[in-house]
């Protein structure tokens, strides 16, 4: 029973590389997905996602086309003088993203970043209730 | 008639497990399995130990060292959550951790450093004084 749980958490401690789709990264870093929760109040939705490394200022989070992409940056620092000798993980950019629904509220949402987890606050606006459309006879 | 003991409370996949478990990576080095993951740099004199830990309090870390062994404990607490709440994707893990790493040297306890930033652990280990090595001369004559 004890190796199965320590299997299992080697697992988690993987990180999952970026598959690349459409667009090639002009980066030549490794990147990888970061690990989210998503989770929906009445209020708004949450995304919260692991970006170890990553601080506001190499954080791009962009919007287009409904389409929400974090793009973290991590500068490698490795120690002077030092001899790497045993990895478990690597170190690299961390992108992910979210496709929105109608109802987020896009002017409002916000990001705080603490200790390399990135809370995304995304509302859903008032305005964006379904709106019922009359249908008109003709 | 030889009779072989027969040891009925090891099973032959256990002690594979656990060859591969203890299985040194590096002269002195045995890292047991679990999390966080970490990289180990040495050199002569020391060695870091880094570990990425996001969304770690660093008051709720807790490094210690003993001879040649490093343990890095701690909690993780994914925040607060509101009863009306709908998980779409939960691929965080919350709980505590507990790390042992066996270095190929002894550590001077008094004078480890650890840093944590951007989530991520840096302990540095130096090397205790009566473990590093010396230059001897040669006398010629």
């Amino acid at each position: 029973m004890a190796e199965e749980t320590r299997e299992s958490a080697l697992q988690e401690a993987e990180k999952r590389k970026v598959v690349e789709t459409d667009a090639e990264r002009t980066r030549d870093r490794l990147a990888f997905v970061p690990r989210a929760d998503i989770y929906e109040t009445d209020d708004a939705v949450f995304v919260v996602a692991d970006m170890p490394g990553v601080d506001e200022s190499s954080l791009d989070i962009t919007l287009e086309n409904n389409v929400l992409t974090i793009d973290g940056y991590v500068e490698p620092l490795p120690p002077e003088g030092y001899s790497l000798i045993y990895a478990e993980y690597r170190e690299g950019d961390y992108v992910r993203s979210f496709r929105l629904s109608d109802e987020t509220d896009r002017a409002s949402i916000e990001a705080t970043l603490k200790d390399g987890v990135l809370r995304l606050t995304l509302p859903k606006g008032k305005e964006a209730r379904r709106r019922k459309i009359a249908v008109k006879a003709g | 008639m030889l009779m072989r003991p027969f040891t009925r409370y090891t099973s032959p996949w256990r002690e594979m497990n656990r060859l591969f478990e203890r299985m040194p990576t590096w002269p002195g080095l045995s890292v047991a399995p679990g999390y966080p993951a970490v990289n180990v740099w040495t050199q002569t004199d020391g060695a870091v130990v880094t570990a990425e830990l996001p969304g770690v309090e660093p008051e709720c870390i807790e490094i210690s060292v003993q001879d040649d062994t490093l343990t890095v404990r701690g909690t993780r607490e994914c925040g607060e959550v509101d009863q009306n709440v709908t998980y779409h994707r939960r691929e965080r893990r919350s709980g505590s951790f507990a790390r042992t790493i066996q270095l190929p040297f002894r550590v001077q306890g008094d004078e480890v450093e650890a840093a944590f930033e951007k989530g991520v652990l840096h302990v540095s280990l130096p090397r205790a004084q009566k473990d590093r090595p010396k230059r001897i001369t040669v006398k010629a004559g």
